[in-house]
């Protein structure tokens, strides 16, 4: 009875994690009958009676609010079909996508065109996924340039580090810009990129070493 | 698949970069490795960079086409798998795949590297059939050139299976088959006024045109295949050249 | 030779019967794939991709109650000694169904409606037991991928030789001339429950049961192997 597996133990789906009614299953795990259930490969963390395992590799999954970065495919009379790597394309509606009063019938190109690049939130994630997304909000835009890099989207607290910690100084080192979308996609612009590129990857692949900062410092050539 | 507007891409060649870091004319890293399949009578899988392709290759007893009644034949295939890009889709074979295949047969057929006669069992009646395959593992660009190599490595494996006249053992080889030329392709794209070498998956989806020479170890060009929407200029093409006839060097070196 | 009065008293390769083959499985051959494994046992090599979810075309396949999972197996053209002409075949197509009955039961497509998983299985070397090494492989690749899963998928071939009960038969005892019956089982190994199961020849009840019992037990093993090959990819992550 009791928990099974460790803390900060890793395990495969089907791992048994914990038995009995001491616990509650939360993020990547679920019940059976009595027992608590890994449902991904991932690392167990217990808070109090709530078992939950960090993920080590996952599949994006929209939530409203998350700040997402997409890119327009196609354009049809009432708004923008946007593609941010997850298998249904989301909505963006005229009504949805500026302040300013768009007339019917105009040329919606104008605002956003095929292969642009935006950061958006998601306002809404209806049934069968149906994903409706808006530009209205605190920092969200239309990129110009620059390119998108897919990262697992269970990196992306990493890249983004406490409080932003880790993508301020990811901007501050390549004097890149830098945007990072909940969905895994990250979008960068600027001149010293090869740089910013490698040092994304390092975070990914090595997010969980200690002396990660001073890594990225030492690569970006700072300090 | 990482994600790239085409004008951000010439920002960089503009300052003479890559995205992927290398030199304009520079070739990935390349892995060679014969240990694919005990099955196939020769074998390689070719790593450039993130790019891989495994050919194999299988010998079968045929008959002869009635204008070369002492000549045995090769055939090319290529499954772009499924598995190896998002962007290919189950079925058929897909005109790229076709391509890819019809660009490798050239060099081989044209560069005269298989002594055909050699394949010879009993004129007019059989002869071998060379079956070349070549499958996609992951597609990181530049497929085409990794699989000629690929099919020039699995070439020089070849041992040639016993036949009796009724069957052929598998399990008993009899000789190697002769290589009379070393063929290798090289592809260059160019994207805006810019010439690159092997290039990786976002530079092929990016470029205006592509050049792909195959070129034998006499720096004889024995197969040229033009890609691409857009059009080459003569000075493009005798650059191309230059640069493929360069780099075919360094490929041919990797074999042993 | 084996003649048809021989009993298989030892194993050609020298293996104890409940013994398996040499296994080697590794996470994430496939770079541009979202989820990707190898996994070779004895001279049977599979290597598997999962790519998706992802949008599902033409849109009347589109369940949208749940993601589904797409399967494709294919052995290469020179992973035998008789090349296999490339494309689907009879037998490569009921395989598939197979596989995809196999490894179904083992995911969570719930929260991905109208979408499709695609899980792609290559064959590069066959020496017997070719689907069930592909299973194990696409297992590896879907857990890699980060699909929800219920448990992982071990698949082994168990069967009878020359009488005597044995797993993990090589080409040459499924070749065995008096005498081979062989018996595909994949294992949900923490629920013990069976999603594979083909016989191919003759046995009786008892013996078949038994044969389930080695299946299962070997299934551990396997699972023991694949477990280590996604510590490899993830446990220094």
């Amino acid at each position: 009875m009791g928990l099974i597996i460790k803390e900060k133990e890793f395990v495969i789906p089907g791992d048994i994690v914990a038995e009995g009614i001491d616990y509650l299953p939360a993020g990547g795990v679920f019940r059976e009958k009595d027992k608590i259930i890994a449902g991904q490969i991932g690392i167990v963390s217990v808070d109090n009676r709530l078992i939950k395992l960090i993920p080590l590799t996952g599949i994006y999954k929209p939530k409203a609010g998350d700040v997402v970065i997409g890119q327009v495919v196609n354009i049809s009379f009432n708004g923008w079909s946007i593609d941010m790597g997850f298998s249904n394309l989301a909505l963006l509606s005229v009504r949805d996508a500026t302040s300013e009063f768009i007339e019917r019938k105009s040329d919606l190109s104008r605002y956003f065109d095929f292969d642009d690049y935006i950061v958006a939130k998601i306002s809404n994630v209806g049934k069968g996924n149906l994903i409706d997304l808006t530009m209205k909000g605190h920092g969200l835009m239309k990129l110009r340039d620059g390119m998108l890099i897919d990262v697992s989207p269970s990196k992306v607290p990493r890249i983004i580090g406490k409080q932003g910690s880790m993508i301020n100084l990811l901007k501050d080192l390549s004097k890149c810009q830098v945007h990072v979308g909940q969905n895994g996609k990250v979008w960068i612009n600027g001149d010293n990129c090869e740089k910013l590129i490698e040092a994304i990857r390092v975070i990914e692949r090595e997010s969980h070493i200690s002396g990660l900062t001073e890594k990225i410092e030492k690569l970006l050539g700072g300090r | 698949m990482d994600n790239i507007s085409r004008e951000y891409l010439i920002k960089f060649l503009d300052k003479g970069k890559r995205i992927n870091g290398r030199k304009f004319d520079e070739l990935r890293e390349i892995e060679v490795d014969y240990n694919v399949s005990k099955h196939a009578e020769g074998a390689a899988r070719i790593k450039f960079g993130d790019t891989e392709v495994i050919v194999g290759v299988k010998l079968e007893v045929g008959e002869p086409f009635p204008d070369k009644p002492d000549e045995g034949t090769i055939i090319v295939g290529a499954e772009m798998l499924p598995l190896s890009s998002a962007e290919f889709e189950p079925g058929p074979p897909s005109v790229d795949s076709i391509e890819l295949a019809r660009v490798v047969d050239r060099a081989i057929r044209e560069s005269k590297a298989i002594d055909f006669k050699k394949l010879c069992i009993t004129k007019g009646e059989k002869v071998w059939m060379v079956l070349i395959d070549i499958y996609t593992i992951n597609d990181d660009g530049n497929l085409q050139d990794a699989s000629a190599l690929a099919t020039l490595a699995a070439l020089k494996q070849v041992k040639i299976p016993r036949y009796d006249g009724k069957k052929v053992d598998y399990s008993e080889k009899t000789g190697k088959l002769p290589l009379l030329s070393m063929p290798v392709e090289c592809s260059v794209v160019k994207i805006k006024d810019k010439l690159l070498s092997d290039p990786c998956f976002e530079e092929e989806k990016m470029m205006d045109a592509r050049l792909t020479v195959g070129v034998t170890e006499n720096n004889e060009i024995c197969a040229m295949q033009k890609g691409g929407k857009k059009v080459l200029t003569i000075e493009d093409v005798n650059e191309m050249i230059e640069i493929s006839l360069k780099n075919s060097e360094k490929l041919r070196k990797l074999l042993k | 030779m084996v003649t048809a009065t021989n009993a298989y008293n030892k194993r050609m390769d020298g293996r104890n019967f409940d013994e398996l083959r040499e296994i080697e499985a590794k996470v994430g051959v496939v770079k541009s794939a979202d989820g990707s494994a190898m996994f070779k046992i004895g001279d049977t090599i599979a290597i598997a991709a999962v790519r998706g979810p992802r949008d599902l075309y033409p849109r009347f396949m589109q369940n949208p109650k749940g993601g589904i999972l797409r399967c494709s197996y294919n052995m290469m053209s020179f992973s035998v000694d008789e090349r296999i002409r490339p494309g689907p075949s009879r037998r490569s197509r009921e395989i598939t169904l197979v596989t995809e009955n196999a490894l179904m039961p083992a995911v969570d497509l719930s929260e991905f409606p109208n979408s499709v998983v695609d899980v792609f299985i290559e064959i590069v070397q066959a020496d017997a037991g070719t689907r069930c090494a592909g299973i194990c492989a696409a297992s590896l690749a879907l857990a890699d991928a980060g699909i929800p899963m219920r448990d992982l998928v071990c698949a082994v071939s168990v069967g009878k030789v020359g009488g005597k009960i044995l797993v993990d038969l090589n080409k040459y005892e499924e070749d065995y001339e008096d005498g081979s019956s062989d018996m595909p089982v994949a294992f949900l190994p923490r629920r013990n429950e069976i999603s594979l199961l083909q016989l191919d020849g003759g046995m009786k009840k008892e013996e078949i049961l038994n044969a389930l019992e080695l299946a299962k037990k070997s299934c551990v093993e396997i699972l023991e192997v694949q477990r280590n090959a996604l510590m490899g990819k993830y446990k220094n992550g």
